[in-house]
């Protein structure tokens, strides 16, 4: 008998999450990127031990005072501390897009894998509506469900999950398609191998991959609508701190006191642009051409 | 003659992940007169393409010039300025890249994509331009011009879309050609005609060609001068007739070596071992771990590029002794099968892509489509090679689905031993699945990118034959080592395998399966010429110990012929002739594999080819008649069109079909 390779597996599944990781903090996106999403994650979490004030404490005689020494970045309108405000502000939008994008990557991707597979009149019909679906604008179709159920954070969650799951399904039909068509699955089927072993071990690898990158972008851009909502008045219900509400009520100030609005945009903006930055990397890191994204 | 493109030790490289600048081209020197043709030639990764398109100051992303300089007619290529280098390129100085046909822009009619060609590349006045175009479609000899400039890329054929794509690069009068294998992807008899227009528009037009190609017969049949690179170097340049007929070196005699010949049913010679990887060519000759005649000198210092005594110039130590040496010329005879036991049997077999609704869409007919595969009857021995050929469409890839189930036919039936076997590999029993296996042509496609080679093949091995554990690795490692590859590729993925391990891999896998017959479609195509001799090598080798049946798909005649103990000729999906390899190869043959047989180009500048029927890509079978009835050179007249032609047999196991008689076919 010939004798058995002793070296160690150097192609696992961890190793390659490994070098996938490597990969993406070798570039500078990914560095940027990862930085910027891990200091909000941390701060979100510890927020409530480190703040220097109560997010409620108003003070009359200190509203909408410029930074100091004592407010770093100064007060709002009811003279509460934006430091803060700040960085409680994410919790709650990082709570909500946390849950809901994984609800949305999964349903999205196992309709959009199904669909590939069955493939035929049913996905075009189908497929059809969703790009009906996708032509309309998303603050539209929010407000319709808000309105009709009410919010809070138990009618966010899949309402979120649910809107953003269905850009998610193309993504996965498309990807599931390009899979399909590759001829390690003939090979697979012509072997023999049952349904679920195909779709498990030949095509959900390649398409994870694919998905992965897809969940990334759903995060930023739901963080972005969670915002919008919250800035409208449909989301985080005052006086618990939140960016899009804070950007809301300090905007008619702005002219005077910049700082209420810059410090809540500041920390959403370079939460989203860390975790694009992020999605970039990871992308390329995996060789995926984010060129054939489907549009929002 | 003037020097047209002059190159001048120019190297080119990108810095790699660990920092260090590696090397693509190094220090090369070339320079190309005007109505002079060079080929550049060598294996995969040498570098052919990188110094064609530096010519035009092109380097692909990542990649810099280290040093060394590229004028094109007087002007310093790399110290022009972007709008300059666009004036130049596609206008005095062409390119043609591979699958340019393809690369047309599907929403355009041909018309306005040469008038855009005109409008940024010559100085013609606009309202020239319509004629212009039509004079230029004339130019690369395509039918009826003014019907094609209407017409949209998808209602051309492949090898008529390479003639727009060239007419295109013709359009700015352009003083240099530079051809990024322009051929490769067509069909034979295309390629030929292509190859033919090529000749043409140089010579008429006195202009510079730059042919980039790893297929030396196609080199022989346009290029006047030929360079060989190897590991980013020239190793040998000369006349064509000189690298292809004496080459003085030893890497060049591999490669030639290398190549199955149409009139020789030997196996090619393997040139073992692969070129360094950029930046690994150590300090001496970087050919010396793969060379014959390799001294201790050869390793340490590297030798330089010196005219040889019989013209051109060689980069070798020992290159009169190379040229003496010769080598081996002829390979080892392949295995011959010599039974009668059938193994597998395909009777009346008919398949149809056909969803009626679609089809009729899609072809714009009514719903009696003639099926893509009719009537297909052959039977196979035990532990003999079918060969079948034909053009891209004939349906050979259609035919080995069907055999694997993959593709349920329309009717007929196919038996396996003495089993007929269900349709479809949902109603097949295991036993039969493993008994047949199919290897397929781009192994890149055909491994799960995800999978490690143990992975890959403990599938088959799993799924047949239940082995577990330690049992499992030990029975993939002796199969790994039978497709002569090492038990430390058991935890490789396939990205980090070359082309022609990844094609063992696969070859592996159906034999761990240990099937009775395997399907091989196309499975050298993808490869290069060395790589594919030692593969064409090791399935003769497994023919030989484990006595498989195989059906070997390719376009390619020379590869069929190797391996073939019987040939069966298709053409849109019907069969026009069978028999023993020798008697389709030789004596009388059907209309159509003359055809094929007269385009096949040798890596010889004295052969020749034969172009009897036109390089037009059918769509669909014809409805009744001579499937062969509209490109038929030797069309008989109406009785081709109406009545299906008959079989007739000039010996035993040999059929032809067509209305000509036998004494007439063999006139010709
Ligand atoms: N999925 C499909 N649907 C419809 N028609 C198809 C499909 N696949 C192939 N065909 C058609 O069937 C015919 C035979 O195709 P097939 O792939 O078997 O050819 P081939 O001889 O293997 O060609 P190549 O040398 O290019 O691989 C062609 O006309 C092709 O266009
Ligand atoms: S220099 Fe030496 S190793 Fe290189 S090709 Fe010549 S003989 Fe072979
Ligand atoms: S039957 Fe007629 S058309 Fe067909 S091959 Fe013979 S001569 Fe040509
Ligand atoms: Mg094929």
């Amino acid at each position: 008998m010939t004798k058995i390779a002793t070296t160690p597996a150097e192609n696992t599944r961890l190793q390659r999450s490994l070098g996938v990781l490597r990969d993406v903090m070798a570039r500078p996106s990914g560095t940027i990127g990862l930085t910027l999403v891990a200091c909000h994650l941390i701060l979100a979490i510890i927020s409530p031990w480190i703040v220097p004030y109560d997010y409620k404490a108003m003070d009359s005689l200190l509203m909408l005072k410029g930074p100091s020494g004592a407010h770093w970045l100064g007060t709002d309108h009811l003279g509460r501390d934006v430091l803060t405000r700040v960085l409680l502000g994410g919790r709650e939008a990082l709570l909500v897009t946390g849950i809901a994008t994984p609800i949305a990557v999964i349903w999205g991707g196992l309709l959009g894998i199904f669909f590939g597979l069955v493939g035929g009149r049913l996905d075009e019909v189908f497929m059809r509506v969703v790009d009906a679906f996708l032509s309309l604008p998303w603050i539209l179709k929010m407000l319709v469900l808000i309105v009709t159920f009410g919010t809070g954070i138990e009618v966010l969650i899949p309402t979120l999950a649910f809107f953003y799951g269905i850009p998610v399904i193309r993504i996965a039909r498309a990807a599931t398609h390009d899979v399909v068509a590759r001829d390690f699955i003939s090979a697979a089927r012509a072997r023999g191998h049952g349904r679920i072993t195909v779709i498990s071990r030949e095509l959900l690898p390649n398409v994870l991959d694919t998905l992965m990158v897809e969940g990334a972008m759903r995060w930023s851009w739901m963080l972005l609508a969670f915002s919008s909502l919250s800035f409208l008045g449909f989301g985080v219900s005052p006086p618990k701190p939140d960016w899009g509400l804070m950007i809301a009520d300090a905007r008619g100030f702005m002219s005077f006191a910049p700082w209420g609005v810059l410090g809540p945009v500041i920390a959403l903006s370079s939460l989203i642009i860390g975790i694009n930055l992020t999605a970039d990397a990871l992308a390329k890191a995996l060789g995926i051409d984010r060129a054939q994204k489907a549009p929002v | 003659m003037s020097t047209l493109i002059d190159i001048r030790d120019i190297s080119v490289g990108f810095v790699g992940r660990d920092g260090r600048t590696r090397e693509v081209l190094r220090n090369i020197d070339l320079a190309v007169d005007s109505g002079e043709c060079v080929g550049l030639v060598g294996e995969s990764g040498s570098g052919k393409s990188t110094l064609a398109l530096a010519a035009m100051g092109y380097l692909k992303r990542g990649l810099r010039l280290l040093n060394g300089s590229a004028t094109f007619n007087g002007t310093d290529i790399f110290a022009q300025s972007r709008q300059e280098l666009e004036r130049i390129r596609g206008g005095q100085l062409a390119l043609i890249p591979q699958n340019s046909g393809q690369s047309l822009t599907p929403t355009m009619r041909i018309g306005a994509q040469l008038h855009e060609a005109l409008r940024l590349h010559s100085a013609l006045p606009a309202d020239h331009h319509a004629t212009k175009a039509i004079e230029l479609l004339g130019h690369v000899r395509l039918p009826d011009p003014k019907a094609i400039v209407t017409r949209f890329p998808h209602e051309l054929s492949g090898g008529q879309q390479q003639r727009v794509a060239i007419a295109m690069a013709l359009a700015g009068e352009p003083k240099a050609l530079l051809l990024d294998e322009p051929t490769t992807g067509l069909d034979v008899t295309t390629q030929a005609h292509i190859l033919e227009l090529l000749r043409d528009i140089a010579a008429e037009r006195g202009m510079a060609m730059v042919y980039v190609s790893h297929d030396l017969g196609a080199i022989a049949r346009v290029c006047t001068r030929v360079v060989v690179m190897y590991a980013g170097e020239i190793v040998l340049e000369g006349s064509t007739r000189h690298v292809l007929k004496s080459p003085t070196h030893p890497y060049a005699q591999g490669l030639l070596a290398s190549i199955p010949k149409l009139d020789c049913a030997a196996l090619p010679i393997a040139l073992d071992g692969r070129p360094p990887a950029p930046g690994d060519a150590g300090a001496g000759c970087a050919f010396a771990d793969r060379c014959a005649i390799v001294q201790d000198r050869c390793r340490s210092v590297r030798p330089q590029l010196a005219p040889s005594e019989i013209g051109g110039t060689v980069r070798c130590f020992l290159a009169e002794e190379a040229k003496r040496q010769k080598g081996r010329t002829t390979g080892a005879a392949p295995v011959r099968y010599s039974g009668d036991d059938t193994m597998l049997d395909l009777d009346g077999l008919s398949i149809s892509y056909a969803k009626p609704r679609l089809l009729e869409q899609m072809l714009g007919r009514g719903t009696n489509v003639p099926p893509t595969v009719d009537d297909i009857s052959i039977s196979v021995g035990k532990g003999e090679t079918l060969g079948l050929v034909g053009e891209s469409g004939s349906g050979k890839s259609t035919i080995l689905k069907a055999i694997a189930g993959l593709l349920p036919p329309a009717g007929g039936a196919v038996t396996a031993g003495d089993q007929p076997l269900p349709h479809t590999v949902e109603q097949r029993h295991p036993s039969q699945l493993r008994q047949i296996q199919l290897i397929f042509q781009n192994p890149d496609d055909s491994l799960n990118p995800r999978h490690t080679v143990s992975d890959i093949l403990e599938q088959p091995l799993k799924l047949y034959f239940g082995l577990s554990g330690n049992k499992l690795r030990a029975r993939s490692a002796e199969i790994l080592e039978r497709v002569r590859l090492g038990a430390h590729y058991l935890d490789r993925l396939p990205n980090q395998l070359s082309g022609g391990e990844k094609q063992r891999v696969a070859i592996a896998r159906a034999f761990a399966a240990g099937p009775e017959i395997v399907l091989c479609d196309e499975v050298t195509s993808a490869l290069d010429v060395s790589v594919q001799a030692a593969i064409l090598d090791l399935l003769n080798d497994l023919k030989k110990t484990q006595g498989t049946t195989y059906i070997f798909v390719s376009h390619d005649l020379a590869v069929v012929r190797v391996l073939s103990d019987r040939v069966a000729v298709l053409y849109q999906g019907r069969l026009c002739e069978i028999g023993q390899t020798h008697q389709v190869f030789g004596g009388e043959s059907h209309p159509y594999t003359k055809v094929l047989l007269g385009a096949v180009l040798e890596p010889d500048p004295d052969a020749e080819p034969t172009l009897a029927a036109d390089d037009v890509v059918e769509r669909a079978p014809p409805e009744r008649g001579c499937p062969f009835q509209r490109r038929c050179p030797r069309r008989l007249g109406a009785i081709c069109d109406t009545d299906a032609p008959p079989w007739q047999s000039p010996a035993t196991g040999h059929a032809i079909r067509c209305h000509i008689s036998l004494e007439d076919l063999n006139a010709d």
